[in-house]
């Protein structure tokens, strides 16, 4: 059994990353942007509701603010940095762009996770399917209607590409 | 100030009994909700995420065996609804993908909020709490686990380690009154259990009282005057007089999500609305 109260590796986006002189308390989003840096996942209610902080732990999309940080070790963390390298935008983040989805883009790394989530586990939403998949990632911006169309886009794209 | 993160139940127990006063972590929803805004001090914290005990489904001979760190995801798949539709149906409204992801069945029940999504399914279908230490097993009814707002009966080296309940032969539903259909905190709640084979309906409401509320007065008025062995069409005076007994033995309090009187008409409308989806 570990007990980790000064010292412990999380694993994010595959490398391991030594968490130093943590408090046991904080979350991971803390931890991910204050003590590793990695400033992509965004920290807005702290309590769940806003989506903007979401990551990926052992492929399930989940509120890092809601995760204790020392809880996490041994699982797998990708974060937004981890989809695609800050450079060469993948096709969601691209779609998002195109679409004009991104408006203050506060909301928008969690959102790319959550769809990238979606995606990879229902390749052809339906409608009802992504409102409800995107239904814990708050926007005040858009009103939503690009964001959809960001999603449409890459599916359709993504449809095309296979046939 | 520590934080354990055990690989096995007896490891769990262990540390546990050696820690009494450690907080047990399981999803984490509402404690890091609790750590974020300063109203909790972590002291010890045992990290239940590695036990995989904690995560096994079983099917028994007379009903299923859920382990207590099942996350709601798990719940709201089809695949589950055959096991508990009512169950499938609460977990669906928790929160968000994100939330559901993360939280528990088990989670709830230690939160013990009146709000507590799956606590009304587990009331009316009488499920049985199981509750392991050191020292072994004890299995408690849903009904005595319960005490108050977010009090419950668990002891301090005890961990809750699965649910237990019955397969049930009839209709099973749940709803709830929110302001949004994601994300949000129930105003009121109900779930309503059909149990054909004992030709009984029960009805557990959320919400609107210190802990769930099982609507006995209604549930007995309604065996007197309906035949529950089969689902047949009830009249509107007795699916009215269902809603308005089951409001009438609500609780509700007046706070920043609600009045009491709209808790109280809401869950009468619900206990209706339900009523009306078993009898048909």
């Amino acid at each position: 059994m570990s007990t980790s109260s000064e010292i412990y590796s999380l694993r994010v986006n595959g490398t391991d990353q030594h968490v130093k002189d943590a408090w046991i308390g904080e979350s991971l989003l803390y931890v991910l942007r204050e003590r590793l840096g990695f400033m992509g996942s965004k920290g807005a209610c702290e309590q769940g509701e806003c989506g903007s902080c979401t990551v990926l732990i052992n492929n399930d999309a989940v509120c890092s603010c809601l995760v204790m940080a020392a809880s996490a070790i041994d699982t797998d963390i990708i974060t937004v940095e981890g989809l695609a390298p800050s450079e060469s935008p993948n096709d969601i983040q691209q779609a998002f762009v195109t679409e004009g989805a991104v408006q203050c883009g506060f909301c928008t790394p969690g959102l790319i996770v959550a769809v990238h989530h979606l995606l990879e586990t229902n390749s052809s939403p339906t409608e009802i399917e992504v409102k409800e998949a995107l239904s814990g990632n708050i926007c005040r911006c858009t009103g939503y209607g690009r964001i959809f169309s960001a999603v449409q886009l890459v599916i359709s794209q993504r449809e095309k590409s296979i046939s | 100030m520590t934080i354990f993160s055990p690989r096995s139940l007896t490891e769990a127990l262990q540390v546990l009994n050696e820690h009494p006063t450690a907080r047990l972590l399981a999803g984490g929803t509402d404690t890091m909700v609790e750590i974020n805004f300063r109203h909790f001090e972590p002291g010890d914290i045992i990290s239940l995420r590695h036990v995989q005990e904690l995560q096994v489904f079983e099917t028994l001979s007379t009903g299923y065996r859920l382990g207590a760190a099942i996350p709601y995801k798990q719940f709201e798949n089809g695949s589950f609804s055959h096991v508990s539709g009512a169950l499938s149906e609460a977990s669906r409204t928790v929160g968000s993908p994100q939330i559901r992801a993360t939280g528990t069945i088990g989670g709830n029940l230690g939160t013990c909020s009146p709000a507590g999504d799956t606590l009304p399914v587990l009331s009316a279908l009488d499920a049985q709490i199981e509750l392991s230490s050191i020292n072994g097993i004890r299995m408690l009814s849903i009904h005595d686990f319960m005490l108050g707002v977010k009090r419950n009966a668990r002891v301090s080296n005890e961990i809750i380690t699965a649910i237990h309940i019955p397969k049930i032969n009839g209709f099973q539903g749940y709803a709830k009154v929110g302001v949004r259909n994601a994300m949000v905190i129930s105003i009121a709640s109900a779930c309503l259990i059909h149990n054909m084979d004992k030709s009984h309906i029960s009805l557990a409401l959320g919400a609107v009282g210190p802990t769930i509320i099982r609507c006995r007065t209604a549930e007995k008025w309604l065996t007197q005057n309906a035949d529950l062995s089969t689902s047949t069409a009830l009249t509107t005076e007795v699916i009215e007089e269902f809603g308005r007994l089951a409001a009438s033995e609500a609780l509700p309090i007046t706070d920043h999500r609600s009045t009491a009187e709209y808790r109280k008409h809401a869950v009468g409308v619900l206990a209706q609305r339900l009523l009306k989806r078993a009898m048909k």
